[in-house]
C-alpha cells in the first residue's frame, strides 16, 4: 500500500484551519474560514475572482500573516512556527516561479541547497525529479526556452524536491492547453500516489475539480459556502442531474463584477500569455 | 545546523545562482563601461585643464578616478532593486519566501552578487586610469582592498535599492525614486571635488553620506600617494555598519513583496 493511501485511510489531518481571517483595511478578504484537509487528499478550492482563494493560500504558506484565527500545517502553527511550516510545504504560485535565465537543472539545484537536502543525495533527487516530471532531456536547457507545460512541470519538480507533506498550487493549469493540462495533472496525481503528498489547489476550471479532487470547497466573498465531495455538492442542490457548474453558480453566484482587481487580472493574463 | 552557519551558507547559495545568470548576459557589462569612460575622458579631462579644483598635491584626474569608480558602483547598484520587482511580478520572490531560507540571507545574497557584478567597473576604471596616466598603487594588498571596498559598496547601495523596491513595489515608481536619489548621493560626496571646498551645510550632508567613506577608502587604496581623510578604519566601520543596518531593514521589508 502506498504511504499516501495509508495516510488517507488513517485520516491524518494535515491541514487544520480555524476561523482564519484576513482583512485589508475595511475589506475582509477571508472571513472566518474553518476547514480541515486529510493527509494524501486532493483538495480543490473554488470561487470566483476575489473570493479569497489566493489570500487563503498566502496565509497557509506563511507569506501573509492572518488578521485573526489560526491554521496548522503538518502540525505546525502558521503564526508561531513559520519556518517549520515552510520546511513541510511546497508552493507553486500562480505566476511563473522558476528563473528563465537558469537551466532547469540549476533551478532545481538552488532549491535542493536552500532546503538543506543532504549533499550526497542532491544529484540523485534532482535526476529523479526531472525524470518524474518528464524533463530529463531538457534539464540542461535554459528555462527561458521551455514551453508553458514544461515550465509548470519544472515548478512542480522544484517545489516537491524536498518531499513536502502538503503542496499548495495556485491555479496550476492557468494558460495551458488541454494536453499540457492533462500532463500536469497526471504528474500531480502521481505525486500523491507515490509520495502521499497532499495537494491543496485553487482553480477556475470546474472540470479539473470534478476529475481530480477528493473534496471541493467553494468560497464566496471570503466565506466558505460549500464543502464536500463533488457528488455531495451536486446532491446538495436537491433533485437530480445537477452538474458541478450548477453548484458553482448556486454558491459562488454569477458574481461577474464582484471581485478581482486590476493587478490580479493583469497578472493572470500575463501568466497565461507567458505560458501559452 | 547552527543558525549562523545556515545563514552564511544560504547567502552564498543565493549569490552563486545570481551570478550564474550573468553567464547569459554580457551586453550589460559592456554598456555599463560607457558611463565611467565619459566621466573620466570628458569631464575629468576638461576640469583638470581648467585647474579650477584645488585637490592638493594630487592632479585632478588622479583625484576623480577613484570617485568615478565609486560613482559607477553607485549607479549600477542603485537600480539593482528593479530585479526584485521583476521577480515579484513573476512568482519567484514568493517562492523563495515560502522556502525556509532566512530573509536576511535572501537580501544579503543578492547584495553580494550585485557587488561581484560591479567588479567589472573596477576593471574599466583601472584601464582608463592607465590610459590617462593616473599614478596607481599596484601593491597586491591595495588591489585586494579596492576589490573588497567595491564589493561592499555595491552590497550597501544595492541593499538600499532593494529596500526602496520593497516599499514602492512598482517599476515606474522605482525608476522615479532611483533617479531622484542617485544625483544627490553623488553630488553630496567627495567623488568629484574635495569636501574642503563645500559650503558648510553640504559638508555636513556629505559626512552623513556613506558614499563619501567609500570614495575616501578607494582613493587611499587606489592612488600611489594619497592619505585617507577620515582614517581607513573609520571608512570600513561606516561601510560595514551601514550595510548591516540596511540588510536588517531589508530582511524585515522583503516579505512585503509577497503580499
Amino acid at each position: 500500500m502506498s504511504p499516501g493511501l495509508a495516510g488517507f485511510l488513517m485520516s491524518d489531518i494535515v491541514l487544520e484551519i480555524k476561523t482564519l481571517t484576513r482583512r485589508f483595511g475595511a475589506f475582509t478578504a477571508v472571513d472566518a474560514l474553518t476547514l480541515s484537509v486529510n493527509a494524501g487528499e486532493v483538495f480543490g478550492l473554488l470561487g470566483s475572482n476575489g473570493a479569497g482563494k489566493t489570500t487563503t493560500i498566502k496565509m497557509l504558506t506563511t507569506l501573509l500573516p492572518p488578521s485573526s484565527g489560526e491554521a496548522r500545517v503538518a502540525g505546525f502553527s502558521i503564526t508561531n512556527q513559520a519556518v517549520e511550516v515552510r520546511r513541510a510545504i511546497g508552493y507553486v504560485p500562480q505566476a511563473i516561479s522558476v528563473d528563465g535565465s537558469l537551466t532547469g537543472y540549476e533551478n532545481l539545484l538552488i532549491f535542493a541547497k536552500l532546503y538543506d537536502l543532504p549533499h550526497s543525495e542532491q544529484q540523485a533527487r534532482i535526476r529523479e525529479a526531472l525524470e518524474f516530471m518528464g524533463l530529463t532531456v531538457d534539464g540542461g536547457r535554459l528555462v527561458g526556452e521551455y514551453s508553458g507545460g514544461m515550465v509548470r512541470r519544472l515548478e512542480i519538480a522544484q517545489s516537491t524536491l524536498h518531499r513536502p507533506r502538503v503542496l499548495f498550487l495556485d491555479e496550476p493549469t492557468v494558460g495551458l492547453d488541454p494536453i499540457a493540462r492533462d500532463a500536469v495533472w497526471k504528474h500531480l496525481i502521481d505525486l500523491r500516489t507515490n509520495y502521499g503528498t497532499t495537494l491543496f489547489f485553487t482553480t477556475h476550471y470546474l472540470e479539473e475539480a470534478q476529475s481530480y479532487c477528493d473534496r471541493i470547497a467553494i468560497m464566496h466573498m471570503g466565506k466558505l459556502d460549500a464543502l464536500g465531495t463533488c457528488k455531495e455538492l451536486e446532491a446538495s442542490l436537491g433533485g437530480s442531474g445537477h452538474t458541478l457548474n450548477d453548484v458553482f453558480v448556486q454558491y459562488a453566484g454569477s458574481a461577474l463584477d464582484s471581485g478581482g482587481n486590476f493587478r490580479d487580472v493583469g497578472a493572470e493574463r500575463a501568466t497565461a500569455q507567458r505560458l501559452g | 545546523m547552527h543558525p549562523l552557519t545556515g545563514f552564511v551558507e544560504k547567502t552564498f547559495v543565493i549569490t552563486e545562482f545570481e551570478l550564474r545568470k550573468l553567464r547569459h548576459d554580457f551586453t550589460e557589462l559592456v554598456t555599463r563601461a560607457l558611463q565611467p569612460a565619459l566621466w573620466l575622458l570628458i569631464f575629468g579631462q576638461v576640469f583638470s585643464r581648467s585647474g579650477a579644483m584645488h585637490t592638493g598635491n594630487i592632479p585632478y584626474l588622479d583625484f576623480i578616478a577613484p570617485g568615478i569608480l565609486a560613482q559607477s558602483v553607485l549607479f549600477v547598484a542603485i537600480f539593482y532593486g528593479i530585479n526584485v520587482i521583476w521577480e515579484r511580478d513573476l512568482g519567484i520572490v514568493q517562492k523563495f519566501l515560502a522556502s525556509p531560507t532566512p530573509r536576511a540571507a535572501l537580501v544579503l545574497g543578492k547584495g553580494f552578487s550585485a557587488g561581484i557584478r560591479t567588479l567589472s567597473q573596477a576593471v574599466v576604471v583601472y584601464g582608463l586610469s592607465l590610459l590617462l596616466g593616473v599614478k596607481l598603487n599596484w601593491s597586491p594588498l591595495a588591489l585586494l582592498n579596492v576589490l573588497v571596498v567595491v564589493v561592499l559598496a555595491a552590497t550597501l547601495f544595492s541593499t538600499f535599492s532593494l529596500i526602496i523596491a520593497c516599499i514602492v513595489k512598482t517599476r515606474e515608481r522605482f525608476m522615479g525614486v532611483g533617479q531622484v536619489l542617485t544625483m544627490p548621493l553623488f553630488f553630496a560626496s567627495n567623488a568629484i571635488y574635495p569636501t574642503a571646498i563645500m559650503p558648510g551645510w553640504l559638508k555636513i550632508v556629505s559626512h552623513l553620506n556613506p558614499l563619501t567613506y567609500v570614495v575616501d577608502a578607494l582613493r587611499t587604496f587606489m592612488l600611489a600617494d594619497s592619505t585617507s581623510s577620515f582614517g581607513l578604519s573609520r571608512d570600513y566601520a561606516v561601510i560595514l555598519a551601514t550595510t548591516a543596518i540596511l540588510v536588517f531593514i531589508g530582511a524585515r521589508l522583503y516579505p512585503r513583496l509577497a503580499s
